[in-house]
């Protein structure tokens, strides 16, 4: 028998502490919440993280820029391009490079494949939450297309690694070319399948609508971003609001909508994931023809053959392997739009080829705090179906 | 010598003459009861393999012929796996509580009729365990009964969420009974009688689907709920309470609760199809008057895990307001409609 805080013996309090995680199916990972329940009713729900907590950051600090980069897989593991692609253009900034057209739109073609590939994991996870699973496994068919293009490009399937600092790590093959293609014809029948079982299914919307609601402001406040903030109708997409990798060029839309409950998180995701299938064809069909990484060779390797005949190559090649890019003394911070919301490193340089400090700016670690307040007052049920909704990956949150 | 054996095979003639009905009770009670218990296995790769077809995936397909051995060597594990009790527990209640499940289930399934009596070297015999004249009372009874195993399984368990998924149990039980029961009621009004088997019987023209649709709806309803599978499968709800108020349990303790599960919707696939689906009749198909109503149980059966395959699962307070207040109404307009239609054209 406990004693709890109040010196009081926890068979005479009206509530129950109920403890979900860090062990429970539901809770996307090592989260854990305390809840303090009155019957099936949230009272109080306090987070508690830190059991997945690896020290990329301080690794990072003892790693040279390159190295960096399969560490930033592993944080937000659904969206591995994203990640990269935010600690790159941080880097780029600092070392003040263009990066060629072509490399750009591949990395555009992978962060949207991969932002796909989160939402499809997203859905499954949340749909299998609230008890619809089928749709987990339906979503998993999809997901599955995205890895083997994945693996064809990059050799590996969900920790690509394939954005690198000037550029991609290899040009587009063929058959990655031609798998995109399939599946950009492929995805939008099985979006429809997805809605047809849920969108108006009378349980879902039950569970759903008018449930973990945050308003317009009271999403502001609590620093959400992402499809969270939109379905709250905030206008906020970084693709839109400051373009990068020249999201500038390609038309679509940014999907909002105003009740920002679960429902409304769902719906923005789902049009999401068709707004990125349409920022993919664009980007498919004006693929820029050039170097698929800059040809700085302070930033990037020289191509292998000039090696046997230029001595300067041998140098570059010889510093780059053995030493690694220095990045000029400075500080920068490139947000991106990632899978769940803004993303960005906070890099500070102090004129190595070892970052002084690397900061990762985390959606799902900020919408900790406002995702436990939204709970209280609700059911039981309805906690795994916020924790889902908001969508946390917590590589991210103990990073 | 000769002369005490003939006089013991002459007791046992003697015994067996005077006591047929107990034999053949005797025999026909543990054929029924090894044989809900061996429908389980059945039904669990009748489900595993349903529901990878609707996932897009295969199911289980390695052990035996269409995977046909998984749920034989599902039991050998469950089996030879360590009952863990956890210090915490009650212990008595704790043993208690899956037997009384599995107990009850099979003790359901005595007064289901499922076939039409038979006769075997000038024995009738009949296709039920027992002859009750109340049987579906006997039937809301018992199946009211299994509800104990899950409330002390969470009690006993010491484990916040098994007492949630417990408490869960029995609210669902208390508001779906009434429905059951209430639609149940418009058939018993129909035939006069509560005995299933004169319902059955009731039935020889058409069945009872055919004028009593609401009330058929109605109990498939509640009855997916008493049965707790999906979308009212709160009290196990495995992704908010865990695994609900069997999260403590291993091994066969564990396979217990599982088959109790199954048999119930065994049994109350075998109640809707008594009920509402004519029973053993066959309507003029060629079929035996027993393969006709295990057709339409296994239907039913895959009807349950067609709906689990489809649905979310449904929150606590909506399945109480949807109980109450959505089921229960339409179920006493329903009686009032069938008394009133009863007592005026057909008194």
């Amino acid at each position: 028998m406990s004693v709890t805080e109040q010196g009081l013996l926890e068979r005479d309090k009206d509530t129950m502490t109920l403890n979900m995680g860090p062990q429970h199916p539901s809770t996307h990972g090592v989260f854990r919440v305390i809840l303090e329940m009155d019957g099936e009713v949230v009272k109080t729900a306090e987070p508690e993280i830190g059991y997945l907590h690896t020290g990329i950051e301080k690794t990072c600090e003892n790693k040279r820029y390159v190295h960096v980069i399969p560490m930033t897989d592993r944080l937000d593991y659904l969206n591995p391009p994203g990640n990269n692609l935010a600690f790159c253009l941080s880097t780029e900034k600092l070392l003040d490079i263009e990066i060629p057209e072509r490399a750009q739109a591949l990395r555009v073609i992978m962060c949207e494949l991969s932002r796909i590939a989160s939402h499809l994991v997203w859905l499954g996870t949340h749909a299998l939450d609230i008890g619809a699973m089928t749709v987990f496994l339906y979503c998993w068919r999809e997901r599955e297309m995205i890895l083997d293009l994945n693996e064809e490009i990059s050799g590996v399937r969900m920790m690509t690694s394939y954005i690198r600092v000037g550029g991609v790590a290899k040009d587009a093959t063929r058959p990655w070319l031609d798998g995109i293609r399939d599946f950009i014809d492929y995805f939008p029948a099985k979006v429809d399948e997805y809605e047809k079982l849920l969108t108006r299914n009378p349980i879902w919307l039950d569970r759903t609508e008018g449930i973990g609601a945050f308003t317009r402001e009271e999403a502001i406040n609590w620093s959400l971003s992402g499809p969270a903030l939109r379905a709250s109708g905030v206008n906020w997409d970084i693709r839109k609001s400051q373009p990068y990798s020249g999201y500038d060029n390609y038309s679509f839309d940014i999907p909002t909508q105003s009740n920002g409950d679960i429902y409304d998180r769902y719906r923005v995701r789902v049009e999401e994931m068709r707004q990125s299938r349409i920022i993919i064809k664009q980007a498919m069909e004006k693929l820029p023809i050039g170097d698929y990484k800059t040809p700085d060779n302070k930033v990037s390797l020289p191509p292998r053959e000039t090696l046997h005949t230029s001595m300067e190559a041998l140098i570059h090649h010889f510093k780059l392997v053995s030493e690694g890019i220095s990045v000029p003394k400075g500080e920068t911070y490139v947000p991106i739009e990632g899978a769940r919301g803004e993303v960005g490193f906070y890099i500070v340089s102090d004129g190595t080829n070892v970052p002084y400090r690397v900061k990762l700016r985390a959606p799902s670690f900020l919408a900790i705090p406002g995702m436990c307040k939204i709970m209280e007052g609700c059911y039981i049920a309805d906690v795994v179906g916020i924790i889902g909704s908001i969508d946390i990956v917590m590589g991210e949150v103990d990073r | 010598m000769t002369e005490i054996f003939d006089m013991t095979w002459d007791f046992i003639v003697l015994f067996l003459n005077e006591n047929v009905p107990l034999i053949v009770g005797s025999v026909k009670a543990v054929v029924i009861a090894v044989g809900v218990m061996s429908v389980v296995p059945a039904l669990v790769w009748l489900e595993r393999r349903l529901m990878g077809r609707f996932q897009v995936r295969l199911g289980p397909n390695r052990v035996g012929p269409f995977g046909f051995g998984q749920p034989m060597a599902d039991t050998v594990k469950l089996l030879f796996k360590e009952s863990i009790i956890q210090a915490s527990a009650d212990k008595f209640l704790f043993h208690l509580a899956p037997a009384v499940v599995v107990v009850t289930a099979i003790v359901g399934f005595a007064v289901i009729p499922f076939g039409e009596p038979f006769e075997v070297f000038g024995q009738s015999i009949e296709l039920w365990g027992a002859n009750v004249n109340s049987g579906i009372l006997f039937v809301f009874a018992i199946s009211g009964m299994g509800i104990y195993g899950m409330v002390l399984a969470g009690l006993s368990s010491n484990n916040k969420y098994s007492l949630m998924g417990g408490l869960r149990s029995s609210a669902q039980m208390i508001s779906y009974e009434l429905t059951l029961g209430l639609s149940a009621l418009s058939i018993i009004v129909l035939t006069g009688s509560l005995s299933l088997i004169d319902m059955v019987q009731a039935q020889e023209a058409y069945p009872f689907i055919l004028v009593q649709p609401l009330a058929f709806l109605l109990f498939f309803i509640a009855g997916i709920a008493e049965t707790n599978r999906a979308p009212f499968d709160l009290p196990e709800a495995e992704q908010e309470l865990v695994a609900g108020f069997h999260t403590e349990y291993t091994g066969m303790k564990f396979a217990m609760f599982f088959m109790g599960e199954y048999i119930n919707m065994v049994t109350m696939s075998a109640l809707v199809t008594i009920l509402f689906l004519g029973g053993w009749n066959a309507y003029g198909l060629p079929v035996w008057p027993i393969v006709a109503f295990a057709g339409k149980v296994i239907f039913l059966l895959c009807v349950f895990i067609w709906l689990r395959s489809t649905f979310p699962r449904i929150r606590y307070d909506r399945l109480m307001t949807f109980g109450w207040k959505v089921l229960l109404p339409l179920c006493l307009l329903n009686l009032m409609i069938t008394g009133t239609i009863k007592v005026i054209w057909f008194p």
